[in-house]
């Protein structure tokens, strides 16, 4: 398989094996007009299968959330065909709508409308916990 | 303090200010019978707890206050669908304090999210219960003369207890308690409370089976509830239950001082015989139920 590397924009690297739509969807790319190249199941030394996704045009989401979604995930601005910088993310304090909190007892399970917000707690290993019922997420 | 959501919102030093208070009420009953005239206290029971209820009812009622409310919320509108946020936006124009419970996790934060008046959480699901353990918290207070440098020795249902759990993270701010977990195999604390309370803090505790055992070292002894439900089958329920049954017959090794306490209410798990026992204080620990709830009522309206 081949496909032309793209010249600016970013490249989603080390993605878990079947999250790549789910990234897709995150990021909105169906809604955009820029060539985007999802690769699944692509053979990796590191992690057996990997899916991957390049984005032929500059992304302004906060690409942070990423590591939330799908941790692992390496994100390689690549400007004029050259990857000019691999992007460390950081977790971010608090998501909003990015995770959905999976406890049934929780009350986002019947509010209408409410947020699903999550907080990285947890000093030694990173947890999101719900801010309603503190289920890790 | 705005609201009573979690234990942990209280800080140490906030905690010793409604134990003080409590213990003032106790002590001087008259100046306080007027002290929330005109006040009005709502008891929004989205599930029925009819002791919880009482307790924050005569609590304000015995401020002087006055209650409305609904105990099942099939009788509000809850059964057709209105959210939380929606029920307590409403309730804000008819009273000045809401006292809420609710079969969902995080229902109490969300009313606190939309409520103009100070919510208290009453019990959401099985996640939290903090008036439970501000009660435990004057109890023991009031029974030891101290909240630090003591064994406290937690029996019975250590897995899914949530009233065990609040205790414990509430008590590990306290210096030098150090906590026995009793309890079988199948119902032990869960792993991540020992490692993000009792490990993380550098807390002594034991685990152990056997309530005789460790009976002579403890200062409080918490009984809770071993429920049938919790097992797979009916042989390991019954021959579970029997050992963490309290009779008098197992407190002879206990100290003197010791103090038994339970959240109530009881179904088998303490032999009735034990309860002219000076040692049990679980009836007044209900009592101190009230006395805690009066003393939050005050500190949410800012009397
Ligand atoms: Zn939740």
């Amino acid at each position: 398989m081949h496909i032309d590397e793209i010249q600016n924009g970013i490249v989603l690297d080390h993605i878990t094996a079947g999250k790549a739509m789910e990234i897709y969807h995150f990021l909105e790319l169906d809604g955009r007009d820029c060539p985007v190249a999802i690769l699944q199941n692509v053979g990796s030394r590191k992690m057996g299968r990997k899916d991957i996704i390049k984005i032929d045009a500059p992304i302004d989401t906060d690409l942070n959330v990423l590591a939330v979604l799908c941790p692992g995930i390496t994100v390689n601005v690549i400007r004029d065909g050259v990857r000019v910088e691999k992007k460390a993310l950081t977790l971010p304090p608090e998501v909003k709508d990015v995770i959905k909190c999976k406890n049934p007892r929780c009350i986002t399970t019947t509010e209408q409308e409410l947020p699903h917000i999550f907080r990285l707690t947890g000093a030694k290993t990173p947890v999101y916990r719900c801010i309603y019922c503190e289920t890790k997420a | 303090m705005r609201n009573l959501i979690d234990i942990l919102d209280l800080d140490v030093r906030e905690i010793d200010a409604l134990i003080k208070r409590a213990n003032d009420i106790i002590e001087r009953p008259d100046a306080y019978r007027e002290i929330c005239r005109y006040k009005k206290l709502a008891t929004l029971f989205f599930e029925p707890s009819t002791r919880t209820r009482l307790s924050f009812e005569a609590a304000m009622l015995e401020l002087g206050g006055q209650v409305l409310g609904f105990s099942e919320a099939a009788s509000y509108s809850s059964a057709k669908g209105e959210s939380v946020s929606d029920t307590v936006r409403v309730v804000s124009c008819y009273a000045d304090v809401i006292a809420m419970r609710h079969p969902k996790e995080g229902a109490p934060l969300v009313a606190s999210m939309a409520a103009s008046v100070p919510i208290i959480n009453a019990g959401d699901g099985g996640h939290n219960h903090p008036t439970q353990t501000l009660t435990d918290l004057l109890t023991i207070s009031r029974e030891k003369g101290r909240l630090d440098h003591l064994t406290v020795g937690l029996c019975g249902d250590l897995k899914f207890g949530r009233t065990v759990h609040s205790l414990i993270s509430a008590l590990s701010r306290y210096e030098g308690v150090r906590f026995v977990l009793i309890s079988p195999e199948e119902l032990r604390l869960p792993d991540y409370i020992k490692q993000d309370i009792l490990e993380e803090k550098g807390l002594k505790y034991l685990e152990t089976e056997s309530l005789e055992q460790v009976m002579p070292e403890l200062d409080i002894l918490y009984m809770t509830r071993v429920q049938r439900e919790r097992f797979f089958n009916e042989e390991d329920y019954l021959r579970l239950r029997d050992s963490y049954i309290l009779t008098p017959d197992k407190l002879t090794t206990a100290k003197s001082d010791l103090s038994v306490m339970h959240p109530l209410p009881r179904v088998n798990e303490i032999s009735t015989a034990v309860d002219a026992d000076p040692r049990a204080c679980y009836f007044r620990q209900a009592l101190n139920g009230k006395y805690i709830r009066m003393a939050l009522i005050l500190a949410l309206l800012g009397l």
